[in-house]
Order: structure tokens, then sequence, then C-alpha cells
């Protein structure tokens, strides 16, 4: 009788705790993959495609679902430092496929040799070409990421990507090389 | 409880955390009056010297400028413009080492003095009372006017805040140990001062007024308060000395006992402050409309012979002013703009004096050992004695930051409020382990404010990108919309009933039979085509019954004939050139020009076959067709002699020609370009595009190989003709499909094609001659596809001459 009774007990409570978790299944779901909201948010957003993935967005969904963390060239090592510790693995070398130097550039249009193809314009992914067709464009620097992706289209080469230029405003203290040196 | 004014006319002041008492250097220059300002042979005047933005230039190289003329305008509210400080020439604009601690470079204007001194017009006002308050502060604006303490904030916006002032403070405190200037500038200079804190008393109306004055400055206190003593509400204020005491946050909790919020201005808490200098500034400016253009400067040090607080113009370099003053160490030198405490050591001695430069250190070896010098690193490990965190005035926890600093914890960093310090260095200065704390965090700070504007620039890439999604798909949907609003417009236009719908239907419904028909060829040309590659057998597939058995009857005799042709094609063949089969054969029999072009397509495919493997054993390839070449003759008959339509197969048998040429054609040059260019990279423009020209010329070559194939036949097979129904309308459609196809597999392979050269290339930018090449190559494919058209349609034409006479 007493062992009826155990089981008897131990089923409601486990009938009890699954209607429970149910519940909270249900009540507490979360929309979207956090994960994913995570890592996009750690990416640099220049959205380049040299991971592979049309932006981002979609790279980040990808690390969420197994991709490797290495791949994301304009973050480099920082970005993969900080991906390795949201998902709790080893940090990795940036993958040799994606070596790129990942000093902060921006597009810009030798405007004399611009003929107004547009395919510059299609290719940007933020929008930061202005232009039309046999008109002259011109990169919006600000907005521009430095993605590299508007170079290849055009037919006329006429898109370079420069470095961005140290200002008082975004100059680094670097302690190890103090002595300034101006020879002018 | 009292009043703050009670507890000030006590002398009871409150106290800020911290704070320590550097040795005293004021007496090098305290007593010496500020020397008169000697005009350098140049003036390097940078067009941004305060917090903001510079204006724009409004003179340019070559321009004679008078004393005091505006040089520069902006319409920014954070904007400031530039003076001449002397009358002379701008003999240049360029980039020039600003006063900053990275020693950048930035757009400064080169001014020659003539040595005249000549002042532009000037508009003295004697009682400013007069004026309103924009006039006022329309005439601050246009002098120039920043805080001359060091930070540079544009003075007008303070001024011109909007808030219910209840202080304004008077920062007279000067606690950094070698300056002297705002000391000299009150003894000499009382009167101006006072003046302009009465435009500022005019400009804000405050309650009480408050100047603070550290207690080392025993003269300056007395000119002032003999010059205040019959003013109710200004108090001086002389506090203890103790270093940071002329901070902004900690004069106001010493004077008021309130502490300013971290983030929050001082105007929110009915404060503001103004420096001693400002004020002489502003007076100037109002009263005797002189804009900012010569400050006092302290150039002190011990490696100086006399040291003494100089009247500078604005723009002269630090060089010139401590040449002044006997500059002795002419080498290994090391001067420091600003404070010991604050102050940053300059790159060279060329750069000049700005609108915030209140001293020019230039200290011996023993004083203050340069970061340059190999002695000056001797920074060891944090021992946790916490004296820096006794000392910090703004109440933070130095050792924390340092190590969240060599970390680079930047949330950490922000939680501990590194953006609180004021780099005051005041616990650099206590350290027994000489850690340079102040150059962590300035590290840190500049690290999180660079990571700020990434953070800022991602979000905004990130949402433009977003945006552009949406676009692209918005697009899609409206021009999907569009085309089905079109169809149905077109639709409903014929389903009207008029005449003219009707002939329109009629038309369209002929039109879409027409394309049926065409379709259908084609399928079934295409069908041969492709499985000519893979197995003859099943053409098969397409036969009668009835033809067949017809068919095989015809095989048996020609095979017993075949032998022969076979040789005699050999011999004449030039294994390329497969139009030339047809053509060795004038007007034999059908069955034979069959033959010829089997063998001819046989070769073709073992050729093909060879040029992929090695593309250069072109001879070896002519050894070894003969037996294929047999085998295929043998198979190919049969099964042409097995077709309803002699005509048809014909047809496709030069196809089948054309397309094997082309194919060998493409592949040998597709080799040659991979052979070629890993070799030199340089020179793929040029033999990307011939390759694709001559593989164009291949297929225009082949297509004349059918026609001529097909101009033969009307003769040859005309006895069969006569039988067949319809056969030239077939004929006709035959040719175009095949030209259809034909274009059809030529795109596909040019496409093929330039991918496969693309692989091997090195550099991105090499891409562009293929993608342009295989643009080119789909165009002249088309042209070519169009050429055979016509040339089928005018086959058809004549060969629909020639069989009424036959």
């Amino acid at each position: 009788m007493s062992t009826l009774i155990a089981i008897l007990v131990l089923g409601v409570i486990a009938a009890l705790f699954g209607a429970l978790l149910g519940f909270a299944s249900v009540r507490f779901k979360v929309e979207g993959d956090p994960l994913a909201e995570q890592l996009d948010a750690l990416l640099p957003q220049t959205q380049c495609g040299q991971c592979g993935y049309p932006g981002c967005k979609p790279y980040a969904e990808a690390v969420a679902n197994g991709e490797a963390i290495n791949k994301c060239a304009p973050g480099g090592e920082d970005t993969i430092k900080k991906i390795a510790e949201l998902m709790g693995v080893e940090v990795q070398p940036l993958d040799a496929n994606h070596e790129a130097d990942n000093t902060p550039k921006v597009a810009f249009i030798i405007e004399e040799d611009c003929i107004g193809c547009t395919k510059c314009i299609q290719a940007c992914p933020v929008d930061a070409i202005i232009g039309t067709t046999k008109q002259m464009h011109t990169i919006i620097a600000d907005e521009c990421t430095g993605c590299d992706l508007c170079v290849a289209p055009c037919p006329v080469d006429c898109i370079e990507m420069i470095p961005v230029a140290t200002t008082t405003q975004n100059w680094q203290w670097d302690l190890q090389s103090i002595p300034v040196v101006q020879i002018d | 409880m009292e009043s703050v004014i009670e507890r000030i006319q006590k002398g009871n002041f409150w106290q800020f955390h911290g704070g320590i008492h550097p040795p005293e250097q004021k007496f090098l220059t305290c007593t010496k009056p500020i020397a008169s300002a000697q005009i350098p042979e140049q003036l390097i005047i940078p067009i941004r010297q305060h917090i903001g933005q510079a204006g724009d230039l409004i003179v340019s190289v070559g321009d004679k400028v008078l004393k005091g003329q505006i040089l520069s305008v902006g319409d920014n509210p954070m904007s400031l413009p530039i003076h001449a400080p002397t009358s002379g020439t701008v003999t240049a604009i360029k980039l020039m080492a600003i006063p900053h601690p990275s020693g950048l470079r930035e757009t400064c204007l080169i001014l020659t003095p003539d040595g005249e001194d000549t002042w532009q017009q000037r508009h003295i006002c004697p009682d400013f009372q007069l004026l309103s308050k924009g006039k006022i502060l329309e005439k601050i604006v246009n002098a120039g006017i920043a805080g001359m303490g060091g930070a540079g904030f544009p003075t007008q916006v303070k001024v011109s805040t909007l808030a219910k002032i209840e202080y304004l403070i008077i920062n007279a405190a000067e606690c950094e140990p070698y300056i002297t200037a705002d000391d000299l500038l009150i003894q000499e200079h009382s009167p101006t001062i006072l003046d302009g804190i009465k435009i500022l008393d005019h400009l804000l109306a405050p309650q009480n007024i408050l100047i603070g004055i550290e207690d080392n400055k025993a003269k300056a206190i007395e000119t002032l308060q003999k010059a205040t003593a019959d003013i109710d509400h200004i108090q001086v204020c002389v506090i203890p000395t103790k270093y940071p005491s002329g901070g902004e946050k900690q004069l106001i909790k010493i004077l008021t006992g309130q502490e300013v919020p971290s983030g929050v201005l001082p105007s929110s808490l009915g404060m503001v402050m103004q420096n001693v200098a400002t004020c002489f500034a502003i007076a100037d400016a109002v009263i005797n409309d002189t804009p900012l253009i010569k400050r006092v400067v302290t150039v002190s040090g011990q490696a100086l012979d006399k040291p003494q607080n100089v009247w500078a113009l604005i723009g002269t370099p630090v060089g010139y002013l401590t040449e002044q003053c006997g500059y002795s160490n002419s080498h290994d030198k090391h001067l420091i703009m600003g404070g010991p405490m604050m102050g940053f050591s300059l790159a060279n001695d060329q750069i000049p004096v700005i609108k915030t430069t209140n001293c020019i250190l230039a200290p011996s070896e023993i004083e203050i050992a340069s970061p340059f010098s190999s002695t000056s690193s001797k920074e060891v490990e944090c021992i946790r004695c916490g004296q820096c965190a006794d000392v910090c005035p703004a109440q933070l926890l130095p050792q924390e930051l340092q190590w969240s600093a060599k970390a680079k914890d930047q949330p950490q960093l922000e939680k501990l409020n590194l953006f609180d310090c004021i780099e005051c260095g005041a616990c650099a200065y206590v350290c027994p382990s000489q850690i340079p704390l102040v150059h962590y965090y300035r590290v840190a700070k500049a690290e999180i404010r660079q990571q700020k504007l990434l953070d800022i620039k991602a979000e905004k890439a990130k949402v433009r990108f977003e945006a552009r999604k949406l676009r692209l798909e918005r697009e899609k949907i409206a021009r999907e919309e569009k085309h089905k609003k079109a169809a149905e417009a077109r639709k409903a236009r014929m389903n009207a009933g008029t005449p003219a719908a009707k002939s329109e239907k009629s038309a369209v419904a002929a039109a879409l039979a027409r394309v049926k028909a065409k379709k259908a060829q084609a399928g079934s040309n295409q069908d041969i085509v492709s499985q000519a590659d893979s197995s003859v057998e099943q053409i098969d597939d397409n036969k009668s019954q009835v033809a067949n058995a017809i068919a095989r009857a015809k095989a048996k005799k020609l095979a017993q004939k075949s032998q022969t042709p076979i040789s005699t094609a050999d011999a004449e063949q030039d294994t390329d050139n497969a139009a030339i089969a047809p053509k060795a054969q004038p007007v034999v029999t059908d069955k034979k020009a069959k033959v010829a072009a089997a063998i001819a397509k046989a070769k073709k495919r073992q050729a093909t076959e060879q040029a992929s493997n090695s593309d250069t054993q072109v001879l070896s390839t002519e050894e070894t067709t003969p037996v294929s070449a047999t085998s295929g003759a043998v198979q190919e008959p049969i099964t042409d002699e097995k077709s309803q339509l002699p005509i048809n197969k014909k047809a496709k048998v030069a196809a089948a020609i054309a397309k094997a040429k082309a194919r060998a054609k493409a592949k040998k040059e597709t080799d040659g370009n991979i052979n070629a260019q890993p070799s030199s990279t340089s020179t793929d423009k040029p033999t990307v595009v011939p390759a694709q020209e001559q593989y164009t010329l291949a297929a225009v070559a082949s297509n004349k190989a059918t026609v001529t194939l097909h101009t033969e036949t009307p003769v040859a097979i005309s006895p069969v003709n006569k039988t067949a129904t319809a056969s030239d309308e077939r004929k006709k459609k035959v040719a175009a499909a095949i030209a259809k196809a034909k274009a059809k597999k030529l795109v596909e392979k040019t496409q093929q094609a330039s991918p496969s050269t693309s692989e091997v290339k090195i550099s991105e930018s090499d891409s562009k001659p293929t993608t342009e090449a295989a643009i080119a190559a789909n165009k002249k494919a088309r042209v070519a596809a169009a050429i055979a058209k016509a040339k089928a349609k005018k086959l058809a034409a004549s060969s629909d001459k020639s069989q009424p006479s036959e």
C-alpha cells in the first residue's frame, strides 16, 4: 500500500512539475535567437562578406549554429577573442583564407576616371555611394565601412581603398613609441 | 545652518578629497613683470586651437593682413575664428605640428610679419552697458575666445547658458607648481579683469561672484581685494594651496561644498566658472575690440637663464620664446607645454603657442627627466600601497583602474568611472613604484573613445544594411506587381471584344504556337546534341518502328559501301577542319556525305578528348583517329539511316561537328590560357580576350560548316527529298534550332571557360578582364547565332528554288 502511495505521490509531483515546465516554456518563450543577436553585436558590421556569408548577421547566425568563429577578417583577433568568450570555446587564429590586414580603410573614387556605370552603387552593402547613370559617383566617407566590395565590380579600376588618416580625434596613445619625431 | 557666503566670509572652506602638495616653483617667475610681446620672424597659427571645430579660412596665400584681422569663419556654435596676431603676409597654409601630445600635424596658417604691427580699424566701446547681451555675445564669438585655463572650451557657449546662475566662479587658483601667468596678469591688469567680470555679471546676472585664489599669491590677492572692495556681491576667496584646487569640480567643491555629478555640467547646478585670463580677454574684446591674439605665457624651468612671464602672440613658436628667456641647453631639448603635472612633452620647438597655452616648461634633467631619456623609465610593479587612492581628487581607485587599463578591460574601466579622471597626475606623483598611471588612463580613454566611435559606426552600418535589404525587397515586389498589372491589362484589352483585340489575340495565339513548335524542335535537337556526347544509341528513341525497318535495310548496304569513302576522307582531311570533309566529296551520295560527317564528328570527339588530356599532342591525335573514325563511321550511318528524315539527321550531324570543333578549340584555348597565366599575370588581359575571340570565330566557322553541309544537301538528297513531305519547312526549323542550340552551348561554354581561367588568377583585379571577355564572348555568341539563323533562312529559300528545277 505504501509503495502505491509513494508511486502515486511521485507521479503527481512529476505531472505537476511537467505542467509547470510546459507552462514556463510557453510563457517565457524567447523570440528569435538571442545568441545570434549577441554575436551580431560583436561583429564589426562592415557587411563585407569575406566570411562567405551575405552580411554580418547571417554569419552571426551561422556561428550560433556551429560555424567556425575565425572567419571575420575586419574584426581580426579582437573579435575572435570576444566571440570565443561568448561561445565558451577556444580562441583560434584568423582563418588563413581570410587573412587580411584590418587597418581601417575607406573607399575613394578617382572621380576623373569614373564612367558612371553604377556598378559600385549596386555592390555597396550600406548605400554609401552616391551617383547615377553616366554621372560621376562619389563615396560618403563617413558611411563607408571599408568592405572592399565596390572595388571588384568597377570596370575602370577607379576605386581605391585608402587607410583612414590619423587625426587628433582618433589618435591612440602608444606608450611604446612616445619619442615622436617630426621631420619637417 | 550658515549659508555658503557666510562660511566664505569666515574663511571656512570645504575640502575636496585627496590632493597633493608638490614643491612650489612659482618663485622662478612670480616676481618678474610680464615681458612685452616681441614679434618673431614667422607665426604658425593652427586653424583649430580649442575644443570643437575649426572655421573655414577666408584668406589665401599671398594676402596681406592687418593686426586683428579675422582669418577664418565658422557657422558651427563650437567653431571659433582665428585672427592675425600682427600685420604681415600669409606666406603658406600647410600641415604643421600642433600642440598635441601626438605631435600630429594639422592645417596651419603661416604669417610672415611685416614688423609694422598695423592695427585694423577698431571700434572702442568704453561703456559695455550700452550694448545688448546679444551684441556682447557676438563680440565674444568674433574675438575667438576660448577658455584660457587649458581646456579651451568656447566661452560663448558657457556664457550664453539659459540656466539661472547662482554662482559665477572666477578661477584664479592656478595650482600647478610652476605657472604664474594668472598671478602676474592679476597683479598688472586687475582693472581689465574686473571689467571682464562685470561683463560676465551683466550677461549671466549671478547672485554671487566668487573669485577663487590660492593663498600663495599674496600680491594678487591684495590687488583683487582692493579692486573689489566696493562691490558687494564679489567675494575674493583665499583658499589653501593644494593641488589640484584649480580643477573645475574641485574648486566648486571647495567654494560651495557641492559635488558636480559625473556627466553633468556645472551650469545645471547654477554655476559657471571662468578663468581670469578669459575675463581679461573678454574685457579686451568687448571694450577695446581686440580679438584674442596674445596671451601671457609662463616660460619657466631651471634650464632657462631668465625664466619669466611673457606676452606671446598666438602662433609664436615655443623655440622663439625659450630663446628669449635664455635657453642654453640647445642640445637634447626637452620642452613641456602646460604645467609639469598635466602638460605634455613637445616633439620639437617649432610648435606654436595657442589660445590655451599657459606655460612652457624647460626643465633641467635633474628637475624633470625627459621621457625620451633612458633614465626615465623606472616603473616597477605596483605594491598596492593605496596612496594613489588617498590622493585622487575624483575619489577613484587608481590602482584598480591601472590593472583594468593594462588588461584592456573596457567595461570594468567604465564601471570604475575612468571618465571622471581629470588626469591631474596626483596618483602618479605619489606612486612609490613610479608607475605613469595617468599615461595608462589616457591610453585607455582614447581606446574607449575610439571603440565607442566604432560602435556607433557599426550600428549605423547595420541600420543602413538592413534598410538597403528592405528597399531591395520592396523594389522587387513592386516590380513584380507592375508586371502582373501589365499582364492583366493586356489580358483585359484582348478580351475586350473589339476587332482590334481579336486580331491581336489571334496574332498572339499564332506567336505562341510558333514558339511552342520551335521549342519542341529545339528540345529534340538538344537531346541529340547532348546524346552525341555520351552515347549514339540513344537516338534510337526518336525513331519510329517503321523507320527502323527501312533504316536497317539501308544500313546493310551502306556498311559495305562505307569502307571506301573512309579512306579517302582520311587522306584528305586535315584533322582540324571538319568543314573540309564534306567538301572533299563534292556530289557523291547523301550517304557518303553523312559518313564523312560522321567521321569528322568522331575525329573531333577524339581530338577533343586528346586536347583535354594534352593539348599539344595534335600529331598523335591524327594517328589515333582513323581507328575510332572507322567505328564511328560504322555506327553513325546506321543510326542515321534509321532516321525518318535524313535532312534532319544531317543537320544534327553538322551541329555536332560544329559543336565538337568549337569545344576542342575552346579547350585548347583555355588550356593555353591556363598554361600562360601563372607565368605572367600582367598579360592576362591580352591573352584572355583573344582567346574568347578565337573561340567565337571558331563558332562562326562551324556555323559556316553547317551551312556548307546544307548547301550540298539539296543536290545530294534531292531524291529522298522528293518523297518527303514538307521537308523544306522542317529544314528551316532545323536550321534555326541548330543555330539556337549552338548559341546556347556556346554561351554555356564561354561561361565555363571564364571561371576556369579566373581560378588560376592570382590577384583579384585580374578577374575583371575575364568577366569582360565573357560578356564580350556572350555577345559574340548571340551575334553568331543570329548569323546562323539568317543563313539557315537563306538556305531554306535557295532549296525552295532548287527543288522545282529537279
